[in-house]
């Protein structure tokens, strides 16, 4: 979503959703995964006839209550949007104005760029990778004639509400890019788009995704009648989209939709993540990503010897005259002002704020990437927090291989998980474990402080509701001993490059075990010249002045509190917003983007719904996603986190690693070749290929002939809940789920038990024969069936501790950018079983 | 069991009258369940067990969605998982909350022979006071919807309280509280009644012609309704059509001919003569409603149980359905 709009994160929120007039819901399950926020999406329904739109590989609690059920085969959506995208275009159900006005439509793309037999231009088959020089727009001759201002700090809006009253561009002026507002040059994004999408006709659709033609253009048909300006649909997703080789193209496919029907940043539209538990947004927001530094700042890379090589190489510029580039001019600020959070007074101008200590990973960090090493045996140990690693997989068995290749682990959760007990685990000899595992019980969140952020930003403060019992700690408390007792080591015995920990700033309280919402002010900032913590991110200095441990929760806590902890429940507006209710980064906005729900002239595209509108003086309505008195008629862009100042249906340069625009490439194992007219018959061109994972993955009309997806069911919650009874007693067993032929091929009754075998391992439970999956019809004829094996269940659980887990079976692959694992799309073969395997 | 929650009680089994000196100025409460908004979620289910101090028994995947074949001593509510075929080629995933549905003229409280074992307090909440109990089943036979289930165990019947004990204190049941999409509402009767209408008149716009509230008259109304999108499918989803009112103990008398052993009789002869002392409290109902009632008995089924490896006998060793064995019969029902 970032290479698209700016930000990583749900556009919306929540109780938004019930402004919708029509849900397009693809690889979620909301019913069940998301129920509490999924009510809003019925409010809809109840108060305006919204419709409900589910696509699905099965039919779900979400599919029993939606208006349509288009069932599609797992690994297929991006021929789906793509197909989307083409009806849209090709049946000009575009919201034109909003186009125009608010996307990269217009700009106009490098000579060089190409696409031909599903690669981009600039691919090495050799190195498996891309040269990205060419997906780049065409820049005007000269550079634009005004060097703008002093640079941003003296546009800063002091005594502005929302204060993002960024700079313009600095002094040293790139040109911008080329545009043609009539979109006819064969060249510019709108032309290249529509003829790359022309290939994705409703035939291919039905062909590559089993979705049946007729379905596919009702479903079409309904969710594009948002394109009206007076109309907003909304696109909801889950990780059913981006637990691909390809989920970023899947993410920037339906963007793209979202921002031809003119439905990203108004109310009751967007593109919104659903995220897994109740906090995963406030871990992405924490960096709890490999790629990432807290706020979305990105990890240095070597080359980045100094801030300024950092800027020039990660901060975009801008690229259009009326582009606020707000992130970009800010960057530095932001950077600095974390480095001062880190390393308070070791961190000086003349030391360039520490940024020397940062680390330069070279190569993917990711969790796959650890574990391979683990594997290879160069990652040596490896400390666990909530992460049940083999359960969580991909290809559990080949999980469990690399913990028994560390010399040390450490698991830190509230129960045992799989990860803690890898070296019991079944058909595992303990004697033959050379691991030493150690198990930190840590409290569970329901037993201490802290926030919750939930999908749409609302960062929400709650409190402990249990003491812990016995010898039980709490997480920070291991990691502030950890700290602690490592920097003791460094400043007795010295060490190589003792800087970056001996410099830490820990001026906790309680230094042993710091108070979380001390942490949270830390992370909210403070003005270091008076001590007082920040109001928003607007005041971040880049000399030094400033800290803030994630700039996206400056406001959060404020010299009048805790905004976390507040619990209004006004809503003036009727629409929702709530902004008394805690907190929503950044600073409090509900709906990102919001510039773009009104027109050039500032009027709502919606008079009933407007996100933000000009009353001739200020932006009013939600808390502007813009400076707040930026005049319509200065024109300046929507979408203030870009270069562009627009939303990008064409993403430039790094943005992705493997195209500028989304393209169907079938998944590591697939039951067909690609179907795509101009398609790439192999697999993703850059998918990383890690040692000895290539081998098991079944071909094309092998002995593995069936697609199998995972999923969670609402009863539980990942892993823990296997340990509460009520919930075993409500969803008790691992089971399986197929349709009623391939039971009947395979003599596998309803109640029965059933093995699903792939080629990296097995699985056994309880079948459950359902209409609800049914078999598709693809290219050819060929008819594909799919089995869904829900992930729950594992050895460390409670009552109904199992040997089968979902991801026994998934393949070791992920995203070709984010390494995100496919789990969703893999083949398996099925038979029956006859004892029931306890 | 909740003769000290301070609420008034309309109607007593076994007992002639109410109390005596009620204005009937309370009000009466209601769930609705609007099915529309039902996603399956069990979460009603989890609270009724946590709520009610409710076991977690152990269960088995039985090819289904659904947590329990059937509702059980200590489970009382059940969310129970469909699927049937449309006749457009599609497939609808019914999913029905099956839990007390407190007729405003309870089956169960007409046929139980125990004075008080059956309560109706005056804001139409059915409850079961097992201390009064005699264990005797009538109620589960009176019962229309095939709620109450019998505990071989502790020789009771049990079914939803509606949390009375809650409701009594002003919050509401907590399968309400636990519902997250707020499907299950609940309020004054007439409120929910009013919900009920204008959402069906929604669905009718929605396209659902046949949505309806389902309150049926037949026994009074309920007190705890539901909205049916699909009305057309009250059988698909076992609510009966048109469910009548069973008789009183004396009705049931006759009716009990084909059911009781001489055990039985034996056993209820000193619960009878209590109740030709009280005399009736009601006008007698159709006799053929009786018959209907007393017929839905032969219906029942229970799904077996899993392969025994499973080890899941639970619910089996519980079935309520199975005859008595005649000769611990009587002391069974006297106790």
């Amino acid at each position: 979503m970032a290479a698209s709009f700016g930000r990583g994160a749900m556009t919306n929120h929540w109780v938004d959703f019930k402004n919708s007039d029509v849900f397009l819901v693809v690889g979620g399950n909301p019913a069940e995964n998301h129920p509490c926020g999924w009510r809003w999406a019925y409010r809809a329904r109840d108060e305006r006839g919204a419709k409900i739109i589910h696509v699905d590989p099965r039919f779900t609690r979400t599919s029993a209550t939606a208006d349509v059920y288009a069932p599609i085969r797992a690994g297929a959506d991006v021929a789906f949007f793509g197909g989307l995208i083409n009806y849209i275009l090709s049946e000009e159900r575009y919201h034109a104005d909003y186009v125009k006005l608010h996307t990269n439509a217009a700009f106009l793309v490098d000579e060089g760029f190409s696409f031909s037999d599903g690669l981009f231009s600039g691919y090495d088959e050799a190195a498996k990778t891309y040269d990205t020089a060419t997906w780049s727009y065409q820049m005007e001759d000269t550079p634009p004639g005004e060097p703008g201002g002093e640079g941003g700090d003296s546009e800063q809006g002091d005594d502005l509400p929302a204060g993002t009253g960024g700079g313009e561009a600095g002094g040293d002026a790139a040109p911008f890019v080329r545009q043609d507002p009539t979109l006819e040059d064969p060249r510019c994004v709108f032309q290249l788009m529509k003829d790359h999408f022309s290939r994705y006709t409703p035939e291919v659709v039905a062909d590559t995704t089993g979705m049946p033609r007729e379905k596919f253009l009702e479903v079409a048909e309904l969710f594009s009648s948002t394109g009206a300006p007076d109309k907003v649909g909304n696109l909801v997703y889950a990780v059913g989209l981006t637990h691909h080789t390809t989920g970023v193209q899947i993410i920037r496919a339906l963007g793209m939709v979202q921002l031809l029907l003119g439905n990203v940043g108004r109310p009751g539209g967007g593109v919104n993540a659903e995220r897994g538990h109740a906090n995963i947004q406030g871990n992405t927001d924490n960096a709890i990503s490999w790629e990432i530094l807290p706020g979305y700042l990105a990890v240095p890379r070597p080359g980045l010897e100094t801030i300024d090589d950092y800027l020039e190489g990660v901060a975009a510029t801008g690229l259009a005259a009326n582009a606020i580039n707000f992130f970009g001019n800010n960057y530095k600020a932001f950077l600095v002002s974390l480095l001062k959070d880190w390393f308070g007074d070791a961190a000086t101008a003349d030391n360039d704020f520490g940024y020397a200590w940062l680390p330069k990973p070279a190569g993917n960090s990711s969790w796959l990437t650890a574990h391979d090493e683990a594997l290879k045996g160069t990652l040596q140990g490896l400390i666990c927090f909530g992460f049940h690693n083999p359960a969580a997989g991909p290809d559990s068995n080949r999980m469990i291989k690399s913990l028994s290749k560390l010399k040390w682990m450490v698991a830190m959760d509230p129960l045992p998980t799989t990860a803690s007990e890898f070296w019991r685990s079944p058909g595992v000899d303990p004697a033959a474990i050379d691991t030493e595992v150690f198990f930190l019980p840590c409290t569970h969140w329901i037993e201490k402080d802290g926030s919750f952020t939930n999908s749409g930003r609302w960062a929400q403060w709650k409190w402990k509701a249990l003491e812990p019992e016995g010898e039980i700690r709490d997480d920070h408390w291991v990691l502030a001993q950890l700290h602690l007792r490592l920097k003791r080591l460094y400043e007795e015995e010295g060490g190589a490059f003792p800087d970056p920990i001996v410099n830490l700033r820990w001026d906790y309280s309680n230094a042993g075990h710091p108070d979380l919402e001390e942490v949270a002010r830390d992370a909210n900032g403070y003005d270091l010249e008076t001590g007082l913590l920040v109001d928003t991110f607007a005041d971040l200095r880049d000399d030094g002045t400033t800290s803030s441990g994630n700039w996206i929760y400056a406001g959060s806590v404020t010299e009048d509190g805790n905004q976390m902890q507040r619990r209004q429940t006004s809503d003036p507006s009727g629409l929702g917003y709530y902004h008394g209710w805690g907190w929503s980064w950044p600073l409090n906005r509900r709906i990102l983007y919001n510039r773009a729900s009104a027109d050039a002239d500032g009027n709502a595209w919606d008079p009933e719904r407007p996100g933000i509108r000009w009353n001739g003086r200020n932006w009013i309505g939600d808390v502007p996603d813009f400076p707040p008195t930026s005049a319509p008629e200065e024109g300046k862009g929507a979408f203030i986190m870009t270069g562009e100042g627009v939303a990008r249906l064409f993403a430039p340069g790094t943005l992705t690693t493997d195209g500028p625009f989304p393209e169907h490439y079938e998944q590591a194992e697939s039951p067909i070749v690609n179907p795509v007219p101009g398609g790439r018959r192999e697999r993703h061109p850059i998918a990383h290929l890690y040692d000895g994972a290539q081998e098991t993955f079944a071909p094309v009309d092998g002995d593995f002939p069936y697609v199998a997806t995972t999923y969670r069911v609402t009863e539980h919650e990942h892993y823990v809940t296997q340990h509460v009874s009520y919930l075993n007693e409500a969803m008790p067993e691992f089971f399986i789920e197929l349709d009623p032929d391939l039971a009947a091929q395979k003599g596998v009754t309803n109640g029965g038990q059933v093995k699903v075998r792939s080629m990296r391992g097995e699985v056994q439970g309880v079948a459950v024969v359902s209409k609800r999956i049914r078999p598709l019809r693809l290219a050819g004829g060929k008819v594909v069936h799919q089995v869904g094996i829900p992930l729950h269940w594992n050895y460390a659980g409670g009552r109904r501790a199992a040997a089968s887990m979902a991801n026994l079976l998934t393949p070791y692959i992920g995203d070709a950018t984010t390494r995100t694992p496919e789990y969703k799309g893999f083949l398996v073969d099925v038979e029956a079983a006859t004892e029931r395997r306890e | 069991m909740a003769d000290d929650l301070g609420l008034r009680v309309r109607r007593r089994s076994a007992t002639p009258g109410g109390d005596t000196n009620i204005r009937r100025d309370g009000v009466e409460v209601a769930k609705i369940v609007d099915i529309d908004l039902c996603i399956g979620c069990k979460a009603c289910e989890v609270a009724c067990k946590e709520w009610n101090d409710l076991p977690a028994e152990e269960t088995w995947n039985f090819g289904s969605y659904q947590s329990h074949q059937d509702l059980t001593p200590t489970t009382w509510d059940l969310m129970r998982f469909k699927e049937v075929d449309l006749d457009d080629g599609g497939l609808a995933w019914l999913i029905k909350k099956d839990s007390c549905l407190h007729c405003e003229e309870p089956g169960c409280l007409a046929a139980c022979p125990a004075p008080g074992a059956i309560v109706q307090y005056e804001n139409g909440i059915v409850d079961f006071d097992s201390s009064k109990c005699i264990g005797c089943q009538y109620c589960v036979a009176g019962c229309p919807f095939d709620i109450p289930r019998f505990d071989e165990e502790t020789q009771k019947v049990y079914k939803c309280t509606m949390c009375v004990d809650r409701v009594s204190n002003g919050l509401e049941p907590a399968c309400v509280k636990s519902c997250p999409t707020g499907s299950i509402k609940f309020g004054s009767k007439q409120d929910m009644v009013a919900y009920g209408h204008e959402k069906v008149a929604k669905l009718v716009d929605r396209g659902f012609a046949d949505a309806t509230l389902y309150d049926p008259e037949g026994v009074g109304g309920l007190h705890m309704m539901y909205v049916v999108p699909r009305g057309d499918m009250l059988a698909d989803y076992d609510l009966p059509e048109d469910p009548q009112v069973p008789g009183t103990f004396f009705q049931a008398l006759s009716g009990l001919r084909k059911l009781g052993s001489a055990a039985t009789w034996a056993g209820m002869l000193g619960v009878g003569l209590l109740f030709l002392r009280t005399g009736r409290f009601r006008p007698p109902p159709e006799d053929e409603a009786v018959a209907e009632a007393y017929a839905l008995d032969d219906e029942r089924t229970v799904g077996p149980p899993p392969d025994d490896s499973a080890g899941a006998a639970g619910t089996a060793g519980t079935n309520p359905y199975d005859p008595p064995p005649p000769d611990d019969g009587g002391e069974g029902r006297t106790r």
